[in-house]
């Protein structure tokens, strides 16, 4: 065991500041440009550098170095301090382009993968229906083939970004006759199109950042499939494999706790900090303890990482483990906060890794904790996955009949 | 950046592991878990044998001078075969008085501890939880009088490590004058406890500052590590009970409910596993984070080793509420592990102090 980081890794970090110190923030003209502008145009220059898009080949617009969990953790914390733009944050470059890569067609990546990680094209992900949730695979979105085009009828809900995204991809049932999975073909689909009707849906703290989206005789080219006909529910579990961001995620954890510590020590109970309260250092004291674990269990996930070690596991835990705490935490806030805890939250999205701020950024927190718990798999399939994957245990019945 | 353990540390544990599966095989465990002896020699020879009465010590001393780490890693093995014996009690006696000790009381004391000739153990708590050193009130002047409480394994020990006043530390010999060592009926049967009563007997200051916070750090995570070992098998006993029993016409591990449960519990316990390692890991390199992981990890690790041993009984109904069922067997060891040393929420409010 060993937690410095070694001589090598030192000098590249010395390297990562020097570039940081010379390229952001933008000087100059650049400066007077919007955020997006400016990302982008730093997004360039440090993926020549060989800081972003590390995984991604060059042919795609990548800087295509060789994978290095260290280097990749080494180059975030980085960005962070200077609070320059790293990798699109998107669904994008999380789900699209990694599935791309291994499953797509070489003009897909050339067409969609430069500008996805560059931040210049942004994606939705179509996948949940009225009907079709947790039960994914039993989604009714039609595609016909009509000549050279996919022909697409039918409504995805919760769709995350789609007023502002520029393409979808999306999973159609294609093959009506095959089996439920077998029916399943995964399609691009441009989102500036008559036929699509994106309607936000405003979520309960009060932002509307997900949305309903009506199809009607959608058109998206033949060749916009990724994988065949039938394979598209193989295709959205393509595994990611690039860098895993588990010491990011378990950092954003700690933050958010030392967040929860000041406030202790900001707000007042009885006239005293709160912090001085037994009940709330106990309270406060047994999160700690999560957040502990939560973050040596990440340098432990990265060490298995560098090893080319399975973490077992583990590696089913983040999620719900993660989305446990935030829910702690934003529980306790509430409860710090006193009669502020009646106010609205005013749709106040938090910055991911930075602690929430204000009152109503704790009440956004006490809401959005339970969205994040519930997007991605609810922690009730995320149990059913520990559980079936991770202890061996028999396969839910249901799931399993309706197939 | 390496955040894992060594070739030598997994061998380690192997190696202890595969000793357990041999010497202290469910039937062997049982017997010793009933039986009126409170120590079991032939048991804890084969653990000397294996060199775990002298991890701690310096080589100079005959000991295998290996860090906390590597005592933490045994002792989530042992905890794991809910492994009765005396080794937290001489592992943090021999860490104290090679902290402590002077060097005439090194070079008598810990060859002999290294080599398993002499057993000891540690007096600390003094009653109504008060365990820390800055608690302790017995003085220690001329001789000692007076009672310690809890003492792990003192039936095998011969020589006993006492905290005193002003947070210092003393040895005392069991079999001196003025020395009687009364049993407390403890529900952990793997680690028997006794009452100390001191009436004017003869000890020995240890004269070396800090050994006493050392001492307590170290018993805070060789808790801990213990406490994962045990709750990690409360889980799987749990597990593998789920795919066997039969209701309905199938395993119970089909019911959802249950196994929700179960994903609960190894949820509970898995993500802690690198907890324990780190408060070890500060212990002998991070200074600054030594006194605060070791009070987090014990505080965590042993409420969730309490909270997944009351789980695993309900996970095998009414079996699972028999003195025959093994799980009773590890609750028990929770009882000990989370109050011993102080409770959990004694111990937050410890590392409370750090924020
Ligand atoms: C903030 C947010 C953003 C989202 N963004 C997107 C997006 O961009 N694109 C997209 O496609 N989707 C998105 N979703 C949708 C998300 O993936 C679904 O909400 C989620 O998969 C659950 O489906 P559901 O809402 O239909 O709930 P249901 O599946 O109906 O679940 C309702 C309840 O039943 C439980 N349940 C269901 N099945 C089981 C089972 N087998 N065992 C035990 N319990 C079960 C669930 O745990 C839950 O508690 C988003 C959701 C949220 C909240």
């Amino acid at each position: 065991m060993d937690l410095s980081y070694g001589p090598e890794y030192d000098a590249f970090r010395e390297e990562v500041r020097s570039f940081l110190s010379s390229h952001w923030p933008p000087k100059g003209k650049e400066a007077e440009q919007d955020f997006l502008a400016q990302a982008i145009h730093f997004r360039r220059t440090a993926i020549e550098a060989g800081y972003l898009a590390r995984a991604i080949p060059k042919a795609y617009g990548g800087s295509e170095q060789a994978s290095d969990p260290l280097k990749a953790q080494i180059i975030r914390e980085e960005l962070g301090r200077a609070k320059a733009p790293g990798d699109p944050g998107g669904i994008g470059t999380m789900m699209l382009v990694p599935t791309l890569l291994e499953k797509g067609e070489e003009w897909q990546k050339q067409k969609f993968v430069p500008g996805t990680v560059l931040g210049e094209l942004s994606w939705c992900q179509g996948y949940s229906e009225p009907g079709s949730g947790s039960d994914l695979a039993s989604l009714k979105t039609r595609g016909e083939l009509d000549g050279d085009e996919w022909v697409i009828n039918g409504q995805k809900i919760w769709t995350s970004g789609a007023v502002h995204a520029d393409y979808m991809f999306c999973l159609v049932r294609t093959e009506p006759d095959a089996g439920k999975h077998a029916g399943i073909s995964y399609l691009l689909i441009d989102m500036k199109q008559e036929g699509i009707d994106v309607r936000p849906l405003r979520q309960m703290n009060g932002s509307a950042h997900f949305n309903e989206v009506f199809l009607t005789d959608v058109r998206t080219p033949k060749d916009w499939i990724v994988g065949q006909r039938g394979e598209g529910w193989i295709v959205s579990r393509t595994t990611l494999k690039h860098e895993r961001n588990s010491i990011g995620n378990a950092s954003m954890v700690e933050a958010t706790f030392k967040g929860l510590v000041r406030l202790a020590r900001e707000s007042k109970i009885d006239g005293r900090p709160a912090i001085e309260d037994p009940a709330i250092r106990q309270r406060l004291a047994t999160i700690e303890g999560y957040v502990q674990a939560h973050k040596y269990s990440g340098f432990r996930q990265l060490t298995h990482q560098l090893r080319g070690e399975d973490a077992g596991l583990i590696g089913l835990m983040n999620k719900l483990h993660s989305t446990n705490i935030n829910q702690e935490v934003s529980k306790l806030a509430f409860d710090l906060i006193g009669d502020d805890a009646m106010l609205d939250p005013e749709g106040g999205g938090g910055l991911m890794g930075v602690a929430p701020k204000g009152a109503e950024g704790w009440i956004n927190l006490f809401m959005s904790s339970l969205g994040v718990a519930i997007a991605g798999g609810t922690a009730n399939i995320q149990r059913n996955v520990i559980g079936e994957r991770g202890l061996g245990l028999p396969r839910d019945a249901y799931a399993q009949q309706s197939r | 950046m390496d955040f894992g353990l060594s070739e030598e540390q997994g061998l380690l544990q192997d190696t202890v592991g595969q000793f357990l599966a041999n010497e202290n095989d469910p039937n062997q465990l049982r017997a010793r878990f009933d039986a009126e002896e409170a120590h079991d020699p032939t048991f804890w020879k084969g653990q000397i044998e294996l060199g775990l009465a002298g991890l701690l010590i310096p080589e100079p001393f005959g000991g295998a001078g290996l860090e906390l780490l590597d005592a933490a890693l045994v002792a989530e093995t042992l905890g794991r075969a809910a492994a009765p014996g005396p080794f937290l009690g001489h592992t943090l006696a021999a860490l104290a008085l090679a902290r402590g000790g002077s060097d005439a009381q090194k070079k008598t004391w810990l060859p002999k501890l290294a080599t398993g000739d002499v057993t000891a153990t540690v007096a600390l708590a003094e009653g109504e939880g008060r365990w820390m050193p800055e608690q302790w009130e017995l003085q220690a002047s001329g001789s000692l009088t007076g009672q310690k409480h809890h003492l792990p394994s003192g039936a095998a020990a011969d020589l006993i490590v006492v905290g005193t006043a002003g947070g210092g530390l003393a040895i005392v010999e069991s079999a001196a004058a003025g020395v009687r060592l009364e049993p407390y009926p403890g529900a952990d049967r793997t680690r028997r406890l006794d009452t100390l009563h001191l009436e004017g007997a003869a000890f020995e200051a240890l004269p070396e500052a800090g050994a006493a916070e050392a001492l307590r750090d170290a018993g805070l995570v060789l808790l801990a590590a213990d406490a994962f070992g045990g709750a990690s098998r409360c889980v799987e006993m749990s597990v593998e009970y789920a795919k066997t029993r039969e209701q309905f016409g199938v395993t119970i591990g089909h019911f959802q409910a249950l196994k929700h449960q179960l994903a609960n519990m190894a949820l509970e316990v898995e993500p802690s596993r690198g907890l324990f390692w780190y408060a070890a890991h500060a212990f002998d390199h991070a200074p600054e984070d030594t006194a605060r992981m070791a009070a987090v990890a014990k505080a965590h690790l042993t409420d969730r080793f309490m909270a997944v041993a009351r789980d695993a009984v309900e996970a095998h109904g009414g079996i699972g509420y028999t003195w025959e069922c093994d799980v009773q067997i590890w609750f028990k060891r929770a009882m000990f592990d989370r109050t011993w040393l102080g409770t959990p929420g004694f111990h937050r409010e410890r590392a409370a102090s750090h924020w």
